[in-house]
């Protein structure tokens, strides 16, 4: 036991559960820890808005797999985090956001900067908390981290009063976490994976469809798994990195903007192994005609997850990579094996009927595909690449092919345009020896751009490469396809110059015309010491297909 | 597996027991948890159980199969909801209390609802010059029809608790 202050013992509970680096901006209700942090033997990063500073600790959990933390006053301060959490939570990220509140005793009156970000928060946190004795902080902050990287993962929100702070008391940092109603389960049902092995190897065009969730698990027996069944594989956007996509069994991301192969498979697979993936809708088209002869095996950590969107057949509650591992050893062991089959063999089909067309580029501008193909020869292979939210986030997504997992960070499930610059400098800072590139578009790069003062200033060099069509292009392509042209709020017009905005803020600013200057920016760029952001105008009318109408099935897939 | 993956619809009440950390925010977080999923709650009733630091709440839900499977997985999900038990209809007992309050100055109304009570195995609790609140017990069925009998003569508010219940046997929910 140890006499301290609560604020201090906020930073010692930080340190014991080993935090390298806290995000975030001070304000009134959180001057005491802000002073405390003063002294931390860790690095406090000051963001120069409160959602970018959720945004850093949510890469840097994607990045690293360990809890990202952010820091904020309270009221606004904590208000403007909330989207950065929501993203997290949609996403199953560890991030611990911290917030200052205001006095005991002026809680519930409207306090000056009083938001009660307890309520605000409970439906996009795993687990929230309010501390009202400052001898309670050791262990809230233990559980918080324990609840926020376990099981499935997600963020949690801790809400300081600013009188909890400068209490003093004995603190007991000891201590086990026992929490009754949170009991993760890891290990699959033996009986599960029996059937779930019998159906693989009978299959005759089995699938797997890889989520998030794979990733998180770290789930590298997935690859082992297609190769022993010889599986064709898809992942969703958030599974992208799960299987290397120069893999011969790798189809691509499977949905709204699928490939086609992806989209053409699942649909004629007789078993589809759904491994942490939740259905969503940009993933499935309309249910209805989501495979509807394939009998679906689906693997999740959260039995909430089982049956929410979509029926299954085979449920299995608990760890991916466990499951996997426990599939593919059954499977083994029985000696059994899938007849030969000429299913594999679709894939190679399907793409000679559809080859890409968008790469073949005789307008004034370079193509989205050729730019980004480009990127993928320039960058060194375990580059963490982060995207923004609409046309930028499906072309990176169909055209930057990834090989490792946490290497491809984006904004699956919110959809948080302005989400990739801040997730990029988490990032980095989670890996400081990598290089970490933010695919960008105009519209979504100008919500957080201010953060490129914290990326110049704390000496956390990133490279943004803007494809700038001067339009929310999402949105213009939707108005373009089925709002007949009319562009309602969707021109941004060529403002701002973001050569001169990067300059600005001491950064590199580089505008490029041709992909030879593409290509030197970018080598460029990574030499050097200091946050780029490469201006690459591209056509407004760009397209990005293939594409789903929404509430249409995936057969309806339109290709150009 | 006709019909692909979209669920079946059979309407049906459930009774859902409970049992939750007995802590503030615990029913504010049940009850958003309900509000966003776009689950219906037709009735929550909260209280103290005979440990302390936990409290048991009862829920009644309309709906098909489907969704109360993922009621029961979302409350599951919640960290400070430690179980949660879809009780069996024919196996419990099941309580609903009603407080109704019957404005009249006619000797002969009173006489007739007095009967009613009776019948009705209910108690008056309170006696004014122009009204009676009258104490009823049972299941909600058996409130809907005594205050449906005494709405003709009257009634001027009513309270009603929602349901609490418990499964028959020496079985508990936290066994």
């Amino acid at each position: 036991m140890v006499e301290m202050s609560g604020a201090r013992a906020i930073v010692e509970s930080l340190k014991q559960q080993k935090v390298k680096h806290v995000f975030g901006i001070p304000g009134g209700q959180v001057l005491p820890l802000c002073d405390e942090l003063y002294d931390a033997d860790f690095r406090s990063i000051l963001a120069r808005h409160e959602q970018c500073a959720a945004h850093m600790a949510d890469g840097y959990a994607r990045a690293s797999g360990c809890p990202g933390v952010c820091i904020s006053t309270s009221g606004p301060g904590a208000t403007n985090l909330v989207t950065g959490i929501a993203t997290a939570y949609m996403d199953s990220s560890p991030v611990i956001a911290i917030t200052g509140q205001v006095p005991r005793m002026m809680i519930g009156k409207d306090a000056f900067q009083e938001a009660d970000i307890i309520g605000i928060t409970m439906p996009v946190t795993k687990w929230n908390a309010q501390v009202r004795n400052a001898k309670e902080i050791p262990k809230t902050i233990m559980t918080a981290f324990h609840i926020a990287s376990t099981g499935r993962p997600g963020p949690v929100l801790l809400d300081f009063p600013k009188d909890v702070q400068t209490e003093t008391c004995e603190m007991e940092f000891a201590g086990v976490i026992n929490l009754r109603g949170y009991k993760p389960n890891y290990d699959p049902h033996p009986l599960q994976v029996k059937k779930a092995a019998e159906l693989l190897v009978k299959a005759e065009r089995p699938m797997a469809l890889l989520g998030g969730g794979a990733i998180i698990s770290g789930a590298q027996q997935a690859v082992k798994l297609a190769e022993l069944l010889e599986m064709p594989t898809a992942t969703t956007l958030m599974g992208k990195g799960s299987i290397p996509e120069d893999h011969p069994l790798a189809v691509g991301m499977m949905g709204m903007h699928g490939t086609v192969e992806a989209n053409k498979l699942v649909q004629e697979s007789d078993v589809l192994l759904v491994v942490g993936a939740r259905f969503s809708d940009r993933t499935t088209g309309k249910l209805e005609h989501f495979c509807p002869e394939a009998t679906i095996i689906h693997i999740d950590i959260d039995a909430a997850e089982i049956g929410k969107n979509a029926k299954v057949d085979l449920p299995i509650v608990a760890d991916a990579n466990i499951t996997l591992k426990r599939i593919y050893e059954r499977i083994v062991e029985s000696q059994t094996k899938r007849e030969q089959s000429t299913w594999v063999n679709r894939i190679s089909e399907i793409r000679s009927q559809n080859s890409n067309a968008s790469m073949n580029s005789n307008s004034d501008y370079l193509k989205p595909a050729t730019i980004l193909s480009e990127l993928r020869k320039v960058l060194p292979l375990k580059t963490i690449v982060t995207t923004e939210v609409g046309q930028n986030q499906m072309w990176a997504a169909l055209h930057f092919k990834v090989f490792e997992p946490r290497t491809f960070i984006s904004s699956g499930g919110l959809g948080t345009m302005g989400f990739g610059f801040p997730a990029a400098i988490g990032a980095k800072v989670a890996r400081p020896d990598t290089p970490v590139v933010d695919i960008a578009g105009d519209g979504s790069f100008i919500m957080t751009e201010q953060d490129l003062a914290t990326s110049v200033i704390e000496h956390i060099p990133v490279i943004v490469v803007i494809l700038n069509n001067s339009m929310l292009g999402m949105v213009a392509q939707w108005q373009r396809l089925f709002y007949n042209r009319r562009y309602s709020w969707s021109k941004l017009g060529n403002l701002p110059d973001f050569v001169k905005l990067a300059e600005a803020y001491g950064a590199n600013g580089i505008r490029v015309k041709s992909l030879t200057e593409f290509s030197s920016a970018v080598k460029k760029a990574l030499k050097s010491e200091t946050t780029t952001v490469i201006d690459v105008p591209i056509s407004p009318e760009e397209n990005v297909f293939p594409k789903v109408p929404a509430g249409a099935g995936l057969k309806d897939m339109m290709v150009s | 597996m006709t019909g692909g993956r979209e669920t079946m619809k059979m309407q049906q009440d459930y009774v859902i027991a409970t049992l939750v950390e007995n802590k503030p925010g615990v029913l504010y977080e049940v009850a958003n948890m309900f509000r966003r999923r776009n689950f219906n709650i037709d009735s929550i009733s909260v209280g103290p159980t005979e440990t302390p630091d936990l409290a048991r709440m009862t829920i009644t839900v309309q709906g098909d199969e489907e969704t109360i499977e993922q009621v029961v997985k979302q409350l599951h999900k919640i960290i400070d909801v430690i179980k949660v038990s879809i009780l069996d209809p024919g196996n419990i007992v099941m309580r609903e209390m009603a407080l109704v309050k019957v404005h009249t100055t006619d000797a002969k109304v009173r006489t007739d609802v007095m009967q009613y009570v009776n019948i009705f195995r209910g108690h008056i609790i309170d006696v004014a010059q122009d009204c009676l609140i009258v104490e009823i017990t049972g299941d909600p069925e058996k409130i809907d029809a005594f205050i449906d009998l005494l709405r003709p003569f009257g009634v001027k508010e009513v309270a009603r608790t929602g349901i609490t219940a418990l499964s028959r046997g020496g079985k508990a929910i936290r066994e």
